[in-house]
């Protein structure tokens, strides 16, 4: 799987994509492959100010749910609200229309102690093995 | 597949669409009183004049109806239910018959405690059997259920340390918990710190050191954990805790691994819940009724719920006053029907009964781990208590996943074992056999087991499009969570 260059990943399988003054946050090809079909999302509502590494909120499969951790801290600006009638949008395209939420962004430098690309897919594939 | 069950299998339709217009079952005498017109004794917005769909039909019709649809469960009368962490334990027919004696199935619980002596007697007497079982100085039986027992025993916690002046925000919660226990302590008003566990499925003791400080409420543990392991350390655990002014709460749904063993509070519990359709064998059916009762250390006592039965000169009362008490958690005192069935095995097992349950539940599971061990492979290598794990790792290489082999066992004629959890194994297959199986029924299952390994690496799709033997096979588990369909409607109307 190659994951896009132009994202940041956490180790618990988050993206987060700079688009503009905002960041755009989802969860990987990996974490959808992982919980299997998604049947619900729960997101925060917009104005919600969002911890790096807190939990926002909650992806729920027909095998488990899941806590959904904040990448970077900012405040919540739009939700993708597609997906309450779509979650499999999650699945089929988990890096582009399968996106969460877009929020400000608090502080440029916490991007720098997540990991790019090749990073996050060996730490996948070294997961995979373990 | 020499033990194949077959399934009914008739396309049975809802007894609604059986229904022909006009049709009864059964005759009505000639009504010899006045007759009265509803609509003017009621006012005619309480009166309907049609139930929409409303089944008519014959009593043959009904009958048949309910007893095919009973041929399509799977019971543990049946056969064997492994079913990891939620021990579907056997039900013995002797707490039926004592459940059904006149004085307790009959008993009212608004009758006057003068009347009730027995049964306050059969409550205070399983209290103390239980405190006993897991040595605790004071058992509650009021919590309806499991995760019910578990908030109570966390708002037990939060009244003492508020008492104490010393009111802690955080909970901590291992990584292999169930997921009651994350939800309990958020609905309890705390915030839920999750502590990894270590290589070998048990509670990072350093990790768990670092993280205790006076923001910590209480660690809770399933002990043995939800991997099947006995948590070794657990003495070093509630001495961090206590240490560090935290408590040391005891998820008990794993209790049937211990009793007549070990006793939590002889290893450092503070508090603890029992989860008595588990351990203690009353039925788990329809989702209810659930009895969880409570078990604390001494220092918690004062905190428990309301009301308290004690011994009064006059006989057995109920204590209400009680001014640090967290009140009443729920009507009247507990699920009685159940209390009695647990009382009832207690006493038919006896101690030394208890504890060859205790070891026999261990003893099948660890016989069902190593039949299984060369063909599933084996996350965590620490000895198994009561239940044991495997991943699907080996399988999902051929692309088979753990909820495939899972069905594929439905076709040789067992209930599925417990599918993805614990969630810190990926593709977990949770298996425990409980005590009451024989050599012969697992002898089945584990032939069953390695005969589905062999269909994987022979013909991988056999199993990914299990089952075949059932009246249905796969059904669409997404579209059913995505979009429900939660009210029925006449055929004919869609």
């Amino acid at each position: 799987m190659e994951y896009p260059e132009d994202c940041k990943y956490t180790k618990e399988h988050e993206w987060v994509r700079i688009v503009g003054d905002n960041a755009e946050v989802g969860i990987t090809h990996h974490a959808q492959d992982q919980l299997g079909d998604v049947v619900f999302v729960e997101l925060p509502s917009v104005g919600t100010k969002l911890q790096a590494g807190g939990a926002f909120g909650a992806v729920e499969s027909v095998k488990a749910v899941s806590d959904i951790y904040a990448p970077i801290s900012g405040d919540v600006v739009e939700v993708n609200d597609e997906l309450v009638d779509a979650p499999e949008r999650i699945n089929d395209d988990p890096h582009e229309q399968g996106w969460l939420l877009r929020m400000t962004v608090a502080d440029r430098r916490e991007l720098a102690t997540l990991l790019d690309a090749r990073q996050y897919a060996e730490y996948v594939a070294a997961e995979v093995e373990g | 597949m020499s033990r194949v069950r077959r399934h009914v299998t008739l396309d049975e339709p809802l007894l609604f669409e059986r229904s022909s217009p006009g049709k009864s079952g059964c005759q009505l005498p000639p009504l010899d009183v006045p007759e009265v017109d509803a609509e003017q004794a009621l006012g005619s917005n309480l009166v309907r004049r049609e139930v929409r769909g409303f089944p008519e039909v014959s009593e043959v019709e009904v009958v048949r109806h309910f007893t095919r649809l009973s041929s399509w469960n799977y019971a543990i009368d049946l056969g064997l239910y492994p079913l990891g962490s939620c021990t579907m334990k056997y039900n013995p027919r002797l707490n039926e018959a004592v459940a059904r004696i006149d004085g307790i199935a009959s008993a009212h619980p608004y009758q006057p405690e003068s009347l009730s002596q027995g049964l306050l007697e059969i409550q205070r007497t399983l209290e103390a059997f239980l405190g006993e079982i897991c040595g605790m100085d004071a058992v509650t039986l009021q919590p309806a259920a499991g995760a019910h027992g578990e908030l109570t025993g966390l708002l037990l916690i939060r009244a003492y340390h508020e008492a104490n002046g010393d009111p802690r925000r955080v909970v901590l919660i291992p990584d292999s918990a169930h997921g009651t226990n994350p939800a309990t302590a958020s609905i309890a008003g705390y915030d839920v710190l999750e502590i990894a566990s270590n290589a070998s499925g048990m509670i990072d003791v350093a990790r768990l050191k670092a993280a205790v400080d006076d923001s910590v409420a209480a660690l809770m543990v399933t002990n043995p954990n939800t991997v099947g392991i006995f948590e070794r350390d657990i003495q070093e655990v509630a001495r961090i805790l206590h240490a560090g002014g935290a408590q040391l709460y005891m998820d008990g749904a794993n209790m049937n691994a211990l009793a007549g063993i070990a006793r939590p509070g002889d290893f450092g519990v503070d508090v603890m819940h029992l989860n008595l359709h588990k351990t203690f064998s009353t039925p788990h059916g329809g989702g209810g009724p659930g009895a969880g009762p409570v078990a604390v250390r001494e220092h918690l006592e004062p905190f428990l719920p309301l009301p308290r039965i004690f011994d009064d000169p006059h006989g057995l009362r109920f204590d209400w006053d009680r001014p640090k008490s967290i009140g009443r958690v729920r009507a009247f005192y507990g699920n009685f029907g159940v209390l009695v069935r647990a009382l009832s095995y207690i006493l038919a097992h006896g101690g030394d009964g208890l504890r060859n349950a205790t070891v026999d539940a261990v003893l099948n599971a660890n016989y069902v781990r190593k039949g299984l061990e060369g063909h599933y492979d084996l996350p965590y290598n620490a000895a198994s208590m009561h239940e044991c794990v495997f991943s699907d790792s080996r399988q999902s290489r051929r692309g088979v996943k753990t909820g495939d082999i899972a069905k594929r066992l439905i076709d040789y004629g067992f209930h599925p074992y417990t599918v993805s959890f614990p969630l810190i194994v990926r593709g977990a297959l949770m298996i425990e056999p409980t005590e009451t199986e024989s050599k012969r029924e697992l002898d089945a299952f584990i032939s069953a087991m390695q005969a589905i390994a062999e269909e994987v690496e022979r013909d991988a799709d056999l199993v990914r499009k299990a089952p075949f033997n059932t009246r249905t096979s796969r059904v669409d588990e997404t579209r059913a969570a995505r979009k429900p369909v939660v009210v029925w409607e006449p055929r004919s109307r869609k």
